[in-house]
């Protein structure tokens, strides 16, 4: 039985007129990555702030690592770490001075707290800038301080509010790198806020779709990609001779071939109507003497289920 | 309480201001002129008279300015001539008025740039993520404001000594700085004073949108203290031991009401703008 980290229920904050977290439930399990998707103003970040205690909610009610954030906040703050969006940092203050000043404040013990630093900073490979401002740094240097802040009291729950976002591709596979040691090799819970979906796709056990504040979707990307996602493309190879007759027999299929089946680089790819479609395809192949040499489902992603879930792609919903 | 988190908040805001040159500047430019500057421009001015436009119609109306002063006042001036006169009246009463803006000053200066500052830098959000509470944030901003302030004062005041003294050796042939009014003034009102630059800057501090937008609201508390130098200037108002007592308590008081209020509407959620 997974052991619930975060729970949430009915949980709901309004900002004057905008209602920012609406009726929110779920749940997040031990050692999982979980992802909080939604766009800009979803309420991702009202929700990290409600879930540490830095703001109150306007109705509902949550638990986290076994707290009231209302009432345990700093107790919860221990044992929490957050990234927050930008990283935060003091730029007028050297890295070493910055973690040194956060150590005081999550209480790191005083013996430990050279080495915890010396620890961090080798880990996120800033040792040789340590006593630099931090204004100088790039903002890849900026965000894996900002991270190794948020690892210096070993929190059992960490809070990444856009992690990667304005990085590099390079800066920020080496932050989703990290991301995925610590939730597999440490078994740290990961609440990941992100609109990178490409990133949530490969990096989260389940994820949560956030539109409006409202809870949309929840589930594994596997589950929600065949729960969304009905369209499956499918890859066929068949003898070259034989491209244009498939390409015919692929058009007078329309109840199974939703649109024009397209041709790349002596590959067709058609676009089903489901899963369901793939044998009675194999049949119509067979049955007009097609000899098929390879034909490979096209796995749907996180993406697609989100565009079908705001309605932005045409769904075969 | 956490007292190691409060001294690290303390450390982090006295560093931040210490790594900017535009505050430091604000810091250390005003005393340096008040305290270091002035004494000797003021105890050069009766030799500067002609230089200066000085007549005698300026030096009665000095004279009369004392004869408005109270008994003990009165008693006092009397012992000094023309020229000392002036010198004691200068260093010793009305710079007492301009000693009372250092403390507001500088506490209300670093009091935006701990508040509004951190907002506009956006470094506000990490502090919020630690575990202090609100008491300990709300104390640890005030008290590095406040430390700063007094240590300042003091540091200020200790070469004021020395500068107002060793200006005014060729008039007074003594030690004539501080006298017992000045030591009721250090003791127990320049404490009491940045609470006042403090208070107001947490109140204005939400509404703020930035470290200079914050520094112009709070600069209101400055106001008081011009007030009092023209009732000065103007011989309506003579700086005693009693008076400056009075004026401790008075301070001392509103400090309890700014910091009471203050407290009341301090709270993480609202710093974010929450």
């Amino acid at each position: 039985m997974n052991t619930s980290v975060i729970t949430i229920n009915q949980l709901t904050r309004r900002f004057k007129e905008t209602t920012a977290v609406d009726q929110l439930s779920l749940e997040v399990h031990a050692g999982e990555i979980f992802g909080f998707l939604g766009h800009n103003g979803a309420g991702k970040t009202t929700t990290v702030r409600l879930l540490n205690g830095v703001i109150e909610p306007t109705s509902g009610s949550m638990r986290v690592l076994g707290l009231d954030p209302q009432v345990d906040g700093p107790a919860l703050r221990s044992r929490t770490g957050v990234l927050t969006e930008t990283p935060s940092m003091d730029e007028r203050l050297t890295a070493w001075d910055n973690l040194s000043i956060y150590a005081d404040l999550y209480g790191v013990p005083r013996s430990g707290v050279h080495q915890r630093i010396n620890e961090l900073l080798a880990e996120f490979d800033l040792a040789d800038r340590a006593q630099e401002r931090v204004g100088g740094y790039s903002k890849g240097m900026k965000q894996r301080l900002a991270l190794a802040r948020a690892l210096l009291h070993k929190p059992e729950l960490l809070f990444l509010d856009e992690a990667t976002s304005g990085l590099d591709p390079i800066a920020a596979h080496h932050v989703n790198d990290l991301i995925e040691r610590m939730a597999r090799r440490e078994n740290r819970t990961v609440f990941l806020c992100t609109h990178n979906l490409v990133e949530a796709q490969k990096l989260c056990d389940r994820v949560a779709v956030l539109e409006h504040g409202r809870l949309v979707a929840l589930g594994t990307p596997a589950e929600l990609t065949r729960q969304y996602v009905r369209r499956l493309d499918v890859d066929i190879e068949v003898h070259e001779e034989q491209v244009e007759g498939t390409l015919q027999v692929l058009r007078s299929l329309p109840r199974l071939v939703v649109g024009a089946p397209v041709r790349t680089n002596g590959v067709l790819t058609a676009t089903l109507a489901g899963r369901e479609a793939i044998p009675d395809l194999l049949e119509a192949l067979v049955h007009h003497n097609v000899r098929v040499y390879r034909i490979a489902a096209q796995e749907a992603n996180l993406e697609q289920v989100y565009f079908a879930l705001h309605g932005e792609k045409e769904s075969v919903q | 309480m956490n007292a190691r988190a409060i001294g690290g908040i303390i450390r982090k805001d006295l560093k931040v201001v210490s790594q900017n040159k535009g505050v430091m500047l604000t810091i250390i430019i005003p005393p340096l002129i008040l305290f270091v500057i002035l004494p000797w421009i003021v105890t050069l001015m009766p030799y500067l008279d002609e230089l200066l436009g000085i007549t005698s119609d300026d030096l009665n109306e000095f004279q009369q300015l004392i004869s408005r002063m109270s008994p003990g006042m009165q008693k006092e001036f009397a012992a000094y001539d023309q020229y000392q006169g002036f010198v004691v009246y200068f260093l010793v009463y009305i710079m007492a008025s301009f000693f009372m803006m250092i403390p507001l000053m500088v506490s209300s200066v670093i009091a935006a740039d701990s508040f509004a500052g951190e907002k506009e830098r956006k470094t506000m959000e990490a502090l919020l993520y630690t575990p202090t509470t609100d008491r300990e944030l709300f104390i640890a901003k005030l008290l590095s404001g406040w430390l700063a302030a007094i240590a300042v004062a003091f540091v200020g005041f200790g070469l004021y000594v020395i500068m107002a003294n060793a200006a005014a050796w060729s008039q007074m042939q003594r030690i004539f700085f501080p006298n017992a009014m000045w030591l009721v003034l250090i003791f127990w009102v320049v404490p009491a004073l940045p609470g006042l630059g403090l208070g107001v800057m947490v109140l204005v501090s939400s509404r703020a949108q930035g470290f200079q937008d914050a520094y112009q609201m709070g600069s209101i508390v400055v106001l008081p203290v011009v007030f009092l130098l023209i009732g000065q200037v103007s011989g309506v108002l003579s700086f005693g031991v009693t008076l400056v007592f009075l004026l401790g308590l008075v301070v001392w008081l509103l400090d309890g009401l700014l910091i009471w209020l203050g407290s009341r509407s301090f709270r993480r959620g609202r710093l974010l703008g929450a």
